[in-house]
């Protein structure tokens, strides 16, 4: 019994090595283990063993059963791998070839550099506020310190509407609009389109976009105005940025001051974008004038703040090296589509 | 504003900077500076030579060989200047220096000229004596040159061979050009740039001591003023000089105009431009014989005046323009420009001297309006300080005796009605230093404000603050003068304590981003188009003259009649900019824009109008009416709304194809609108393909779109599908049969799907084959094939009503 038991082991495994597909596997397990198999056979037979002995040839069957199966297993799976890394050769591509990409729209550069200027600010908890286009020469003008015949109308050369409406030179009027409703402290930004009456050319276009900050509190000094803007261009611009800043004239703002960063293509070295100087003019800023704050309705005594205005395109322009502001008035689409 | 070096040292002779230290201190306490020019700068190895032998050239009649002493050697060096002689003191260049031109005064090379040793006809020449056109100037400023020739010095010039030739003709000077704020009106004037420059170096400021010897008499017998309107010249003052000599001026002051920009014309028109130069106060010469009754009248013109000013143009008047009359006639502009009629001559005997102060926004308005603006007004425009006219008007007399041109007469007429006086403000450091975060002492500022010009009164605490400078009003003003001294640099960076606020964007906002994002993942780039354009886009776009949106709100003062009106209608800019893509060849392209249209409640405006923002897309190439269409219904999903929302087909839009257009509405909510530009349209913006627009209105987007969603489980029952393949009526829109399918299907109906529209030879002429994919699904139990099918026949019943049938 043993030996039959041996012989059937022997021959079912050297059967199944020699076996080259899963139909082949298939038939020897049908053959060997089936319901008419070779060692169901066996176990058929087993009514003829002495009861004495039916355990041992018992586990002999089972020990048999057993290598048999994982034999079979083992050589499926050696038969499918092989199968599969056959299939698979066959499926090599040239993955050198050219992705497949959905045609995808561009955001407009100055639009991105809106959106990069407001990220910084919110971060630093400003609120994102709106103001007209179209605007009252009294926000404009007058509660900024440009009274009637005041030379800064001139230099910024308004386009009007009527005598009192006007299209905004500015954002700043949102800096008096903000004040007057009267909520403090303030901590805003406010970008937005501009006009001017400029010919169009490389350097000029009558609408453009500045980008407003006001803080008033009570407190609020100059260095706060220079920490502000020294931790906005290192966030903007990067972390080795240098801020330099300038005594300037605003009508609104006393102290004024222009501020001028290291330039961020040579880093101070100087080059074609910073001219040769290793500096960029980027904002104009300053502490509100007590004036503003009065006649807006702010108690000069009580609080302080300050206020600064980036020209967005001049950002825009200098940050891509685009050398020519009428592109990002022609949309063409070649030019949009490097952003 | 520009300043020579050389002379700002005349008023600070301690400066010894060198120029990039200049330029950046400037600017750092607040004199930003433009830029500089070396007048030296292409000038190199040029020095002092004396001519110890001349010889003729052998082989050439027109050159000579000359023997020069350079000091440390003698040089041998070919010429054919024509003006030399043994022992001339020339100025030399050495073998490999530099000049500035070439010696027929043409216009000067960026880089300036190398000179190189090398052979005249043979003979060695070591070396170039130069001509003063060579040396970058000219006879003008070097009289004594000749015309014709090497630059020969002066006998009694303290010059010797080997000294630096540049440094002994004055040529190494610099000029800063500075960009002056229009606050500071008194450093449009060398003494008012020479005083920031000494407080920025903490050198000695020393401006001319003014003294007018006078020659007797009295001017009060040669002239009277009257001032009829002081509202416009705060301050008129008048001197008479006799016994005129014109002449030439010296050549410090001819230099000096020189690096100005000035030309010199003569001693008299010379001392008017230097002192106008130097104060920053214009004035005016009138010959006194030239004036009726001796007599200065200040008044208005009456509109409509003629007048002849004195570059011989007829100009006329009107009643804002200040005028300077005598005794019977108009003789000048006030602050602006003199009259011909009493135009000073090289005959003139007697003069009178002017130097007043207009009102600043007059003589502004008045240059507009007149279409003239002078070197004078543009000093007056700025508003200058009254108290400058008298020491103007003195130092004007001072140089008139200094220059020997004339004896001045004893006395100023001085008409000044309402003097001004200097303003007193509270010294408040605590306060300065808490504006500016600084902690700068006391003394420290008051260091600062000596330099300035300003005195402070210790019992009052008050500082004084000098009339020139009108900007200082308040504290604030102030600390910009501490700030600016003590150095915005040193000045700490701190950031706001406080109250700690929220950082946010307004909703509207965070829908635009959205809308940006899905437009540009479906190929549509950001543009950006001018507010304003020209009131020809209603015709491009075909509007009817009724139409609402040719009420648009119209500039004053247009760049042109392409930027007159504001826009109404989001599209023109769009379409500009498709048509440049377009012609430009792009094969396709895909824009949108995000802005604002200008809805006027009234024209003419008496109130701000509505401004509306408005989503303007457009595209042409690959893609059509249902692409965009998808885009659209793509936004509204993210968006929130898309459901309920419906493209209704429409006509009323003149400038869409009457037959691709749709309102998409939401109930009775107007959302905007769609289709394909009218080709008549098209053509007018010079665009040959089919374009496809839309228009949203991002106030109704912001107000339907929601961020709410509520998680609605995942199906856990199957569904059932069923297909129905309909015969309709052509001029049926897919749009009634799923209003149909939607109503009769109810709650179970999960989707539907048009998935075939056909027409043609299958199908019955004038119909049209559609057909549907509907699923029905029940939340809570698997679906009875009998339920589903009475959904179908409820269904089908509704659009026989249609006359619509199941296709055989």
């Amino acid at each position: 019994m043993k030996e039959k038991l041996q012989g059937i082991k022997d021959k079912a495994l050297a059967s199944i090595e020699q076996a080259k597909d899963a139909s082949m596997i298939n038939d020897i397990k049908v053959a060997i283990l089936g319901k008419k198999g070779e060692l169901t056979q066996v176990l058929k037979g087993m009514k003829d063993v002495a009861p004495e002995d039916r355990p041992k040839v018992g586990q002999l069957v089972n020990e048999a059963r057993q290598s048999i199966e994982e034999k079979l297993e083992a050589k499926l799976k050696s038969i499918n791998n092989a199968m599969r890394a056959e299939k698979m050769k066959r499926e090599t591509i040239d993955v050198t070839l050219p992705g497949v990409k959905k045609i995808q729209g561009h955001r407009h550069p100055n639009q991105i550099a809106i959106e990069d200027l407001e990220r910084v600010f919110i971060g630093m908890g400003y609120e994102v506020v709106e103001g007209p286009e179209i605007e009252y020469d009294k926000y404009n003008f007058e509660l900024l310190n440009i009274p009637a015949n005041h030379p800064a109308k001139d230099e910024q050369d308004t386009f009007y509407i009527t005598k009192d409406i006007l299209l905004r030179t500015q954002t700043s009027p949102v800096q008096a609009r903000i004040m007057e409703q009267g909520k403090l402290p303030i901590r805003i930004i406010s970008p937005g389109r501009v006009f001017r009456s400029d010919e169009v050319d490389a350097t000029h276009s009558p609408s453009f976009h500045q980008m407003e900050g006001l803080v008033i509190d009570k407190n609020i000094t100059m260095s706060d105005l220079k920490g502000t803007l020294d931790q906005f261009a290192k966030e903007f611009f990067g972390e080795n940025t240098k801020t330099k800043f300038r005594p300037h004239h605003f009508p609104f703002t006393e102290p004024s001051a222009e501020v001028d960063i290291t330039c961020f293509k040579c880093g101070g070295k100087g080059c074609r974008v910073c001219k040769g100087s290793g500096w960029i003019e980027i904002l104009g800023c300053g502490m509100v004038h007590p004036h503003v704050l009065e006649m807006c309705g702010i108690d000069p005594e009580i609080y302080s703040g300050f206020a600064f205005g980036i020209g967005l395109e001049r950002v825009t322009l200098l940050k891509y090296e685009i050398d020519d502001m009428r592109l990002l008035y022609e949309n063409d689409v070649r030019f949009l589509n490097q952003f | 504003m520009n300043t020579p070096i050389s002379w700002i040292k005349a008023y600070v002779p301690d400066l010894d900077v060198d120029i990039n230290e200049f330029v950046d201190a400037m600017t750092l306490s607040g004199s930003h500076v433009e830029g500089y020019e070396k007048k030296d700068k292409n000038l190199e190895k040029i020095v002092v030579g004396r001519i110890e032998k001349i010889e003729k050239h052998p082989d050439a009649d027109k050159l000579i060989v000359c023997q020069v002493n350079v000091g440390s050697e003698t040089l041998q060096i070919v010429t054919g200047a024509p003006n030399l002689k043994e022992g001339d003191i020339t100025p030399v260049v050495l073998d490999g220096g530099k000049v500035a031109g070439g010696h027929d005064g043409s216009p000067l090379p960026e880089d300036g000229i190398k000179i190189k040793k090398g052979k005249l006809r043979g003979v060695e020449s070591c070396g170039m004596m130069c001509s003063i056109e060579e040396l970058g100037s000219s006879r003008d400023l070097y009289p004594e040159a000749p015309e014709n020739g090497v630059y020969v010095f002066p006998e009694d010039a303290d010059v010797k061979p080997g000294d630096d030739a540049v440094a002994a003709l004055g040529l190494n000077d610099a000029v800063v050009e500075y960009e002056i704020t229009s606050n500071r009106v008194d450093c449009f004037s060398m003494i008012g740039m020479a005083r920031e420059v000494a407080a920025t170096f903490d050198k000695k400021f020393i401006p001319p001591v003014v003294t007018v010897k006078g020659s007797g008499g009295d001017v009060n017998d040669y002239v009277s003023v009257e001032v009829q309107d002081t509202d416009l010249c705060t301050r008129y003052t008048a001197r008479v000089v006799t016994d005129i000599k014109i002449g030439p001026s010296p050549k410090w002051m001819r230099e000096r105009l020189a690096a100005q920009g000035i030309r010199s014309i003569n001693n008299l028109v010379d001392i008017t431009n230097y002192v106008m130069e130097e104060y920053g106060q214009p004035m005016h010469a009138y010959d006194l014989d030239t004036i009726a009754g001796n007599k200065i009248i200040v008044r208005r013109a009456k509109d409509g005046d003629k007048f002849t000013t004195l570059d011989g143009q007829e100009r006329t008047m009107d009643h804002d323009v200040l005028m300077i009359c005598d005794g019977d006639k108009e003789i000048g502009i006030a602050g602006i420009m003199g009259g011909e009629n009493s135009m000073v001559t090289d005959s003139i005997n007697t003069l009178l001297f002017e130097a007043a102060c207009f009102d600043g926004t007059n003589i502004r308005l008045s240059t507009k309006r007149i279409g003239l603006t002078t070197d004078a007004a543009a000093k007056f425009v700025k508003g200058l300080d009254p108290n400058l006219a008298i020491l103007a008007m003195n130092r004007a007399c001072q140089l008139i005796e200094e220059l020997g041109c004339g004896k001045v007469v004893d006395g100023v007429v001085d008409v000044y009605p309402n003097p001004v006086s200097e303003v007193k403000l509270p010294f408040e450091p605590e306060k300065m230093n808490r504006l500016l975060g600084t902690e700068v002492s006391s003394a420290q500022m008051l260091g600062y404000f000596e330099k300035l010009g300003l005195s402070y009164d210790e019992k009052t605490n008050m500082l004084t603050i000098p009339t020139f400078r009108q900007d200082l009003k308040c504290m604030a003003d102030l600390a910009e003068e501490v700030g600016r001294f003590y150095g915005y640099d040193n000045i700490p960076t701190t950031l706001p304590k406080g109250e700690a606020t929220a950082g946010k964007k307004p909703y509207s906002e965070r829908i635009a981003d959205k809308v940006r994002n899905i437009c540009e993942s479906n190929g549509f780039s950001g543009a950006m188009c001018y507010s304003f354009e020209s009131a020809k886009v209603f015709d491009k776009l075909l509007l009817p003259a009724d139409a609402k949106e040719r009420s648009a709100i119209e500039i004053m003062n247009p760049l042109g009649e392409d930027f007159k009106i504001m826009r109404t209608l989001p599209l023109n800019g769009i379409l500009t900019s498709i048509a440049t893509n377009y012609n430009r060849r792009n094969k396709e392209a895909r824009l949108y824009e995000l802005a604002n249209v200008y809805i006027p409640k009234a024209l003419p405006l008496t109130e701000l109008p509505d401004e509306k923002m408005k989503l303007a897309m457009a595209m042409y190439g690959a893609g059509d009416f249902f692409d965009l269409k998808g885009v659209i219904e793509e936004m509204f999903d993210k968006l929130g709304f898309g459901k309920e929302v419906t493209f209704e087909p429409v006509s009323s839009h003149t400038f869409l194809h009457p037959g691709r257009q749709a309102d998409i509405r939401k109930g009775n909510i107007d959302i905007g609108y769609m289709g394909q530009l009218h080709p008549e349209a098209a053509d007018n913006y010079n665009i040959k393909t089919e374009v496809y627009v839309a228009v949203l209105n991002m106030d109704i987007v912001t107000m339907l779109s929601t961020f709410d969603r509520k998680y609605e489980g995942i199906a856990k029952f199957p569904g059932m599908t069923r297909d129905l393949s309909l015969v309709v009526d052509k001029a049926i829109f897919v749009g009634q049969i799923e209003a149909v399918i939607k109503k009769c299907g109810g709650k179970l109906l999960e989707s539907v799907k048009l998935f075939d529209v056909y027409e043609g030879e299958q199908v019955a002429e004038g119909k049209k084959s559609v057909a549907y994919s509907m699923t029905f699904r029940a939340k809570d139990r698997t679906l009875e094939d009998a339920e589903v099918s009475k959904l179908i026949d409820k269904i089908l019943n509704e659009l026989g009503k249609l006359g619509i049938e199941i296709r055989a």
